[in-house]
């Protein structure tokens, strides 16, 4: 076990962490603003990605494809959020688990009906590939650089949006009181409306961007989804910061535990058995964690208290 | 308005007959079809227990229903392989007894919903439904691991295990062994659901500072409400694995939670034939719809987006009109 390896898992880490924090974000905020668990996020992100490779494949252009699946994620999210999500704010969660439940069924089945069951591939542009050298002798792929700097400016523009502008002003004033913020003339169903497009075209680039060192296939969305919920609960429903910091703790956990625990019960093993533990372990690590943190502080690290 | 006590004879006589008729039609497929509708509707009634009476949103109900699958495929497993499910300290013989199953399942079940329920009742809200859904997910990971039972390729097990008494290899034996337990569990939870228990745990969803007022623990009623669901619900989970006599990781899926949670909304959360009724129409409408295209889950999608918007109270609800409560 080198440091060399340990700095690469640590890059591989933050490269997951930062494209989590991409999906939590938008549900983070769609939660804290309008109190909807939209399980159809994943959903997004695959129309994302799915978006990104038919017009990289028809354009040849990357950004174009990125462009494209922003757009067709955020659209995708208007619409339902004018449609089906607007009539469910005043119900309870077990509405609305249902409720986006069945759009990702209509998403799924509809995206498997246009694209077919076959996964798309979606290249990784010239200029980003290969590997770059890092100091210490480091060989990176630049790709998953580029997707680390990516994730820290859109957290960074995140940040000043909420906390700087008037929107900003307007959604934190959403997830403290809507009727207050109504009555103060602020438009609260157009703001939900860009919230929850906002939120969409984070999942759509996300989706896009991983898409590209994954297969772009339907079903994609799901463990993402499940891994971001796990981002948002561990940081406190409603916090960016706590997305952030929780999207972080979940990527380097899975990342990290992968390659350690397995390495860890050999000093207590033999190889084989160490090797099907430790991987065990590690594939409930996260989930683990996320117990741990919510029996210690029952609404995450960074939630509003109860 | 239908009176709901109809609704839910005609469910039971329904349940009856078409199983009946097709035995003498000679259909056995579609007496397999409601034996898959009668074990979800079990499971379903489980879920009931902990959503309609206590309240208690859980996002993780695949993990009982895994439990009594895996107890199942594991001690049918060492059964059929001739090997001991474990030597020391003491020898426990694998077995394929249904009855013995059965009771392992219960017991495991209910121990996993004692410590899951005391360390997710701490959350309320949203956060309990997130943590349920870890600890199926937990249970998920481990499955897919735990190589000497299968891994992700799961366990088969070649004969159906036995009843004293009936030949569960006839389709409307099991059948009816089904059936049979679901309307013992129904006729338990009506009893429940009057009793001083069920009438606190009520309360205890609705205002649960006057319960702690009048000097019961809510914390404690809850608990026992999770335990008595989990332990129905991975019953449900052994007979499913009988059923298709193989056990997968997919029974810990969060879509099966999904599916589980699906069932008793689409018919009426709360109500005692709701979770049947649920579990009935998704298997018919997965069954119709299936045959007519390979994209039935598009209309389910939409089927399930229209009984939330327009049908609050699910199939039930529509046909007898709002349950009286005090909410």
């Amino acid at each position: 076990m080198s440091t060399i390896l340990i700095i690469e898992q640590v890059l591989n880490g933050l490269q997951f962490g930062v494209m989590l924090f991409l999906m939590a974000a938008g549900l983070t905020l769609i939660f804290g603003v309008m109190g909807l668990i939209n399980l159809a996020h994943g959903s997004l992100y695959m129309i994302g990605a799915f978006a990104a490779a038919a017009v990289a494949g028809l354009t040849g252009s990357f950004l174009l494809a990125l462009i494209a699946a922003m757009a067709a994620a955020a659209m995708a999210g208007v619409l339902i959020e004018t449609v089906v999500i607007r009539r469910l704010y005043a119900t309870d969660h077990l509405d609305q688990v249902l409720a986006t439940f069945a759009l990702i069924l209509i998403f799924s089945e509809g995206t498997r009906w246009v694209f077919g069951s076959f996964p798309l591939f979606l290249d990784i542009p010239d200029a980003l590939s290969g590997p770059v050298s890092l100091p210490g002798g480091i060989e990176y792929p630049f790709y998953r650089l580029v997707l680390i700097g990516v994730g820290l400016v859109v957290a960074i523009g995140l940040g000043l949006l909420i906390n700087r502008t008037r929107i900003g002003i307007q959604i934190r004033a959403g997830e403290n009181d809507r009727e207050m913020i109504a009555a103060l003339g602020v438009d609260i169903s157009r703001l939900y409306t860009l919230v929850f497009a906002l939120g969409a075209a984070l999942a759509g680039l996300a989706g896009a961007l991983v898409g590209a060192i994954q297969s772009v296939q339907v079903g994609m969305g799901e463990p993402v989804l499940i891994l971001a919920f796990v981002v948002i609960v561990i940081g406190g429903i409603g916090s960016i910061k706590g997305a952030f910091i929780g999207a972080l703790l979940v990527g380097l956990t899975d990342t990290l535990g992968g390659i350690f625990l397995p390495e860890l019960f050999k000093l207590f093993t033999d190889a084989a058995t160490a090797t099907s533990a430790g991987s065990a372990l590690a594939s409930m690590a996260i989930y683990i964690l996320m117990g741990a943190i919510l029996i210690w502080r029952p609404t995450g690290l960074f939630g509003a208290r109860a | 308005m239908i009176p709901e006590r109809m609704v839910n004879g005609a469910v039971l006589a329904g349940l009856l007959v078409v199983p009946l008729w097709a035995m003498v039609a000679n259909e056995p497929f579609t007496i397999t079809l409601a034996t898959r509708a009668v074990i979800f509707a079990l499971a379903a009634v489980g879920l009931n227990i902990a959503l309609g009476l206590g309240g208690l949103v859980s996002l993780g109900h695949a993990v009982f229903f895994g439990l009594g699958g895996y107890a199942m495929g594991i001690l049918a497993h060492h059964a059929q392989t001739y090997t001991p499910l474990m030597e020391w300290p003491f020898l426990i013989e694998g077995t394929k007894s249904m009855p013995v199953i059965w009771l392992v399942a219960m017991v495991t079940s209910a121990l996993a919903a004692l410590v899951i329920g005391l360390l997710s009742l701490r959350t309320t809200g949203v956060y309990f439904i997130m943590i349920t859904l870890a600890f199926g997910q937990m249970f998920y990971y481990f499955a897919i691991s735990w190589a000497k039972y299968g891994g992700e390729d799961g366990l088969s097990i070649y004969v159906r295990n036995g009843f004293p008494g009936l030949n569960t290899l006839v389709p409307i034996q099991f059948y009816g062994l089904c059936f049979g337990i679901l309307c013992l569990v129904l006729v338990l939870n009506a009893a429940l659901a009057r009793s001083p228990f069920g009438l606190a745990l009520n309360a205890s969803r609705q205002m649960p500072t006057r319960v702690e007022t009048v000097g019961l623990d809510p914390m404690r009623l809850k608990l026992v409400a999770f335990v008595i669901s989990g332990t129905i619900t991975g019953l449900a989970g052994a007979l499913f694995a009988d059923l298709n006599r193989f056990v997968s990781p997919t029974m810990f899926s969060w879509q099966m939670s999904g599916e589980i949670m699906i069932f008793v909304i689409l018919g009426g959360v709360a109500r005692l034939f709701g979770p049947v009724v649920g579990a009935v129409v998704f298997v018919a409408l997965e069954h119709f719809l299936g045959g007519l295209s390979d994209y039935w889950h598009i209309y389910l999608g939409l089927l399930l987006l229209l009984i939330v918007l327009f049908a609050r109270g699910g199939i039930v609800g529509l046909l007898s009109g709002r349950e009286r409560t005090h909410d």
